[in-house]
Order: structure tokens, then C-alpha cells, then sequence
């Protein structure tokens, strides 16, 4: 069975899925991130399928499985880099991908990383600052 | 019955284990690149492959998918054909309904591989099996 590779960049989890993947390299990666995550302590989790030529059901559960298991362990996850024709057939066959935040490639996914977690900052109790920032 | 000529022999690929089902896929997208049908096409069909070539394992106990090209005259197209003796599906509409399950997935695969689809044809008996004939054409 092949595996999935995650690389670790600052506090980002990459993943880039370059194969077909059969069902069970799929489930043997939603394994392999949740241990990652905990292990590095990352905020985030970037999926790369700009080389997927299908998202199926299967696949489609997984990530957004894995986007709440991160969200469990305190890290955000954004998939990017979805073809047009892997996005028209997704809505076609009936899968919200719940939960998922998605952007166009790796670049935005970590500005969407790195805003989401100053808007935490912001959003903490007692911060006014943030109130005050938020006004024009 | 779906209308068309069979063009060349057919390709047949067994479905026994979870890396069978990749073997459908890139069967299928190899057969849709070659009559040409439009990315989004491929990407449809290809997508409804792997969903049927997974319920023919797990719900079917293991077929096989049989992949041709064919005619009707005006367009060519790809026919994928997937035969299991499994146990057979009791209640074919409620199966064909989105969200219904019984293997714990998403309950898309079936209603949504006919929708990814031109033409959907279905047969099946309890006790002796199913047979899903699935044809996309070109445009």
C-alpha cells in the first residue's frame, strides 16, 4: 500500500496527494495526520489535490473527516488546489464537502491559515484593542 | 435496453480487492481519453466508476467491471459494464436514493453515479446478483 507523505513548514502540515489513492491509503492517511498533528503541535493543515482528477464519495468523506478531527485537535484545514472539473462533478454527484474551508492553491490556503488564527487572537475576551483596530 | 454498437473488444477488469478499484478508474479514464469525451466528461465518468466498482466490492463481494467504446452512428461513447453475483439489491428505489445507506458510506454512490451518467441501466435479483450498465457520450 502506498503511503501519503505530510510535510511539516513552520506551523503548516502539507499535504500534497500525488496518487491515485486506493481506499485504504485514504483511511491510513486520516491515521497518519491526526498522529502528526499532535505530535508537532501545528495549527494547520494544507491538502494539496491540484493532482487528484476525481474527488469520489470516498475521498470526499475523508477530508472532511480529517477537517474535523483537526478541528478536535486545534487545527484549522483548508484543501486546495481543486480542478474546475473535479469541482462540477463533486456538486453533480451530491457531496457538500461539510465543514471544508477551501482556497485556490498552497499560497492562499496559509494566508487563510494565518488570518484564521489572528482572528482567534482577536476574538479573545478582554482583547480591546481588536474593538478598536475594527473601526475605521 | 441502452442503444449502441459495440467498437473493439472490451477490456475486463476484475474487482477483488481495494487496489482493483484504482485499476477501474484508470481503465476508464484511459478508454475516455481515447474517444475524446470532455475533461469534465472523464471526470464525471471516471468519478461514477469508482463508485460503482467500490459497491461491487463491498456490497456485491467482489465482479468485475468490463470497459468498451461505442457508436450510435453519431457519437461514440464509453460503456462500462459491472457485474457482481453478490446478494443482490431487495428494494432498487430505496437504494437509488440519495443519503440511503447500508454500508456506513454516504449513500451517494449509487444515486449519484447515475446523475454523472447518460445512460443508467440497472438489473438485479436477490440472491443471484447485480448488473449496472453505465454509458457516457461524447458531445
Amino acid at each position: 500500500m502506498e503511503r501519503v507523505p505530510i510535510l511539516k513548514i513552520g506551523d503548516i502540515l502539507l499535504v500534497s496527494i500525488q496518487v491515485d489513492m486506493s481506499d485504504q491509503t485514504a483511511v491510513q492517511l486520516q491515521e497518519d495526520l491526526a498522529e502528526r498533528i499532535v505530535a508537532t503541535g501545528c495549527h494547520g493543515v494544507i491538502i494539496d489535490i491540484t493532482a487528484l482528477d476525481i474527488v469520489d464519495s470516498f475521498v470526499g468523506r475523508m477530508l472532511s473527516t480529517i477537517a474535523s478531527i483537526s478541528k478536535v485537535l486545534d487545527a484549522e484545514t483548508v484543501v486546495v488546489g481543486m480542478r474546475p472539473a473535479v469541482a462540477i462533478t463533486l456538486v453533480e454527484l451530491g457531496l457538500s464537502l461539510n465543514g471544508i474551508r477551501t482556497a485556490l492553491n498552497v499560497e492562499r490556503g496559509m494566508e487563510l491559515i494565518a488570518a484564521s488564527r489572528t482572528d482567534d487572537w482577536d476574538e479573545a475576551p478582554g482583547d480591546e484593542d481588536a474593538e478598536t483596530t475594527a473601526t475605521p | 435496453m441502452t442503444a449502441g454498437v459495440d467498437l473493439g473488444v472490451p477490456a475486463t477488469q476484475a474487482i477483488r480487492s481495494d487496489e482493483d478499484v484504482v485499476r477501474v478508474r484508470q481503465l476508464v479514464r484511459t478508454t475516455a481519453v481515447a474517444v475524446r469525451l470532455s475533461l469534465v466528461d472523464q471526470t464525471k465518468l471516471v468519478t461514477a466508476a469508482s463508485e460503482l466498482a467500490r459497491n461491487t466490492l463491498i456490497y456485491g463481494g467482489g465482479g468485475s467491471a468490463e470497459v468498451s467504446t461505442v457508436s450510435d452512428g453519431r457519437r461514440r461513447g464509453v460503456r462500462i459494464v459491472f457485474a457482481d453475483q453478490g446478494p443482490g439489491i431487495p428494494d432498487l428505489d430505496l437504494a437509488l436514493t440519495d443519503g440511503y445507506t447500508t454500508g456506513g458510506g454516504l449513500g451517494l454512490g449509487l444515486s449519484g453515479a447515475r446523475r454523472l451518467v447518460d445512460d443508467f441501466d440497472i438489473r438485479t435479483a436477490v440472491g443471484e446478483g447485480t448488473t449496472i450498465t453505465v454509458t457516457k457520450w461524447s458531445r
